[in-house]
């Protein structure tokens, strides 16, 4: 489904409401990744409010195009759109990570309608959401599978193998959105482990490769329906990103990977997202 | 000595039959592959000594080849099972829960994923192919995991009820095989159900708990013993988790010693589990029989099983010395 640009705006706009959910979650956490959740925004955004079949307040229906979030760590931007979306009340963003909160610090399934699997060690979801894509290749469902991963993660041998598998049982209603905003814990991650060419080896491995700007709804929302019309190929949609994206003193500055902001810090990164009023469509404006 | 009259009749006798229990595996697939179309069957490049084999050709489409990938093989069968099927991972143990124990803690034990794990070639009875493919900490890595049933078959026959009786509970299911052909102790009629213990053999004097093949090394030394005065009560602990408490406080408390007899590391086995539950509840002196802290190497099986003191004469042994700390 192609997208209007008043949709996009208005999108645009919630992007920019849940990056600041997102700060809102980690200042009341006291820990958790800011960097990754809010590089992901626009993504979750375009997913949760224009790609995905689904059904917010019946997260269970048979139906639904599941969404595999491999990279459990950035789970503030999922667990901020999944409320804003309607899954649950906006006022439970405020217990992640907390307690007895279906807001586990990496989402678990069971604990949180919607979200459709466990996550946290990396690589893992690259393979279930294999799984469920063959699962629906098998019984000619019509619902996608979307996977979200980190960059990092390639670095595990568990997401190769998948792909591997993926792209020999022919899965064309898989689609990987891949989180390249170049930072992993330790530093960049070309200087970690290098990546590159990452593009290319999904091509070797016999995938179809967008690269988009993963800031722009519009280049986000044309790549996930691109990978529809794909015959017998996966699609990996490579979305490069600005980690930290939309708080200036967090954006592409590794350190932030895996911490979360203090109170001041929270207060200077909330005005830098009012300051944007939700006007953000590329990282090059 | 009480007869347990649903095991084979040719128990003791020198034409026992003998059958590997992963045939046991691979009939009971095919009988599964018929009764349920949820199920569904993968392997990591092990085929045709998984006995997994027949299915394949039986039900092409049901049967998912992942090459070798241990890993993959159980995130896919994670996400098989969270969209409504029933996968059973079929591999070497020592790959498979070996190299795959991280998916299996989160993909399939936290996930609560309706996943089932045949893990075979087991023990040092794998022979030849030497200690790197001989699974002798599979039991262990399993059962200390929440959510999943651990369950080590005793024989060809019961390897084909676990097999059926795997898919018929829901949640995660490991449950191991040997390579060897072994005797035939159980027929279709033996009760077997996951989470009971049978008493193969009651007696009064010693408790021997077994599992897997060994069991019946225990059987025959039983039998020998109990001619010579010593009444053993000998209790098929198929089930390693969830153990079946009541039979096992049962006959303890009746016995008031124990021998244990697994073919795997004696550190996080059955006979562990059983102290576990001994200690807490109903202390008594308890004896160890299997492989003690070691890795195994080439030779035929009994040559490794005397090597490693996993024979009748070792479970003799510890019949004896564990009646004089009574």
């Amino acid at each position: 489904m192609l997208i209007h640009e008043a949709k996009i705006k208005r999108l645009e706009r919630m992007a920019n409401t849940i990056r600041q959910d997102i700060v809102g979650m980690l200042v009341a956490a006291g820990s958790g990744h800011s960097a990754g959740p809010l590089g992901m925004a626009d993504v979750f955004t375009a997913l949760y409010f224009h790609i995905l079949h689904h059904k917010p307040k019946s997260p269970s229906w048979t139906e639904r195009d599941r969404l595999v979030l491999s990279c459990g760590h950035i789970c503030p931007v999922r667990y901020a759109s999944m409320a804003r979306a309607g899954y649950f009340p906006l006022k439970t963003l405020k217990d992640l990570r907390s307690f007895g909160s279906p807001l586990q610090g990496h989402p678990e399934l069971g604990r949180l309608p919607g979200i459709e699997s466990t996550s946290g060690p990396l690589g893992q979801g690259s393979s279930i959401a294999v799984g469920m894509a063959l699962a629906a290749q098998m019984d000619a469902a019509a619902w996608r599978v979307y996977a979200v991963l980190s960059d990092g993660e390639h670095q595990e041998g568990q997401v190769w193998e998948a792909v591997m598998f993926a792209a020999n049982k022919n899965l064309s209603n898989l689609t990987f959105l891949v989180d390249r905003n170049n930072i992993q814990i330790d530093g960049p991650t070309e200087t970690v482990m290098p990546l590159e060419p990452l593009g290319a080896k999904y091509v070797a491995f016999g995938w179809h490769v967008i690269e988009i700007d993963g800031h722009n709804i519009r280049e986000i929302v044309e790549a996930c329906e691109e990978a529809k019309h794909v015959s017998e190929k996966p699609t990996v949609v490579i979305c490069h990103t600005v980690p930290g994206r939309g708080v200036h003193f967090m954006e592409h500055n590794f350190l932030w990977h895996g911490i979360p902001p203090n109170a001041d810090q929270a207060r200077e990164a909330l005005g830098s997202l009012r300051t944007l009023r939700g006007k953000i469509t590329s990282e090059h404006e | 000595m009480s007869k347990n009259t649903t095991l084979n009749q040719k128990l003791f006798s020198p034409d026992v039959e003998l059958i590997p229990t992963r045939n046991g595996y691979g009939d009971g697939l095919l009988e599964l592959g018929k009764a349920n179309p949820a199920v569904v069957v993968l392997t990591g490049d092990l085929a045709e000594s998984t006995r997994v084999l027949p299915f394949s050709k039986a039900y092409p489409d049901r049967f998912i080849e992942c090459g070798v990938a241990e890993q993959n093989m159980a995130g896919i069968a994670a996400g098989l099972a969270l969209s409504g099927k029933i996968p059973f991972i079929s591999s070497y143990a020592v790959f498979s829960p070996g190299r795959s124990w991280d998916q299996v803690r989160v993909s399939i034990c936290i996930n609560r994923a309706n996943v089932k794990i045949a893990g075979a070639h087991t023990g040092v009875s794998v022979g030849p192919d030497g200690a790197t493919h001989q699974a002798l900490e599979d039991i262990a890595i399993m059962r200390t995991l929440p959510n999943m049933t651990v369950i080590a078959p005793c024989d060809y026959e019961e390897t084909r009820k676990a097999t059926r009786a795997a898919a018929a509970i829901s949640g995660p299911v490991y449950f191991r095989f040997g390579r060897e052909k072994t005797p035939v102790i159980t027929t279709p009629k033996t009760p077997f159900a996951i989470g009971r213990a049978e008493v193969f053999q009651g007696g009064s004097d010693v408790t021997i708990f077994a599992c897997g093949p060994l069991l019946y090394e225990a059987l025959i030394t039983a039998r020998d013993l109990t001619k010579a005065g010593v009444s053993c009560e000998v209790i098929n602990n198929h089930t390693i988790k969830p153990l079946d408490v009541k039979t096992i406080l049962a006959s303890v408390k009746k016995t008031r010693c124990a021998v244990t007899v697994e073919e795997h590391q004696i550190m996080g086995g059955m006979g562990s589990a059983v102290c576990e539950l001994l200690g807490g509840r109903f202390p008594v002196p308890v004896e160890m029989v299997g492989m003690h802290d070691s890795f195994g190497e080439s030779g035929t099986p009994a040559q490794l099983l005397k090597k490693y003191s996993m024979t009748r004469k070792e479970i003799k042994a510890s019949v004896k010395k564990v009646l004089t700390r009574k």
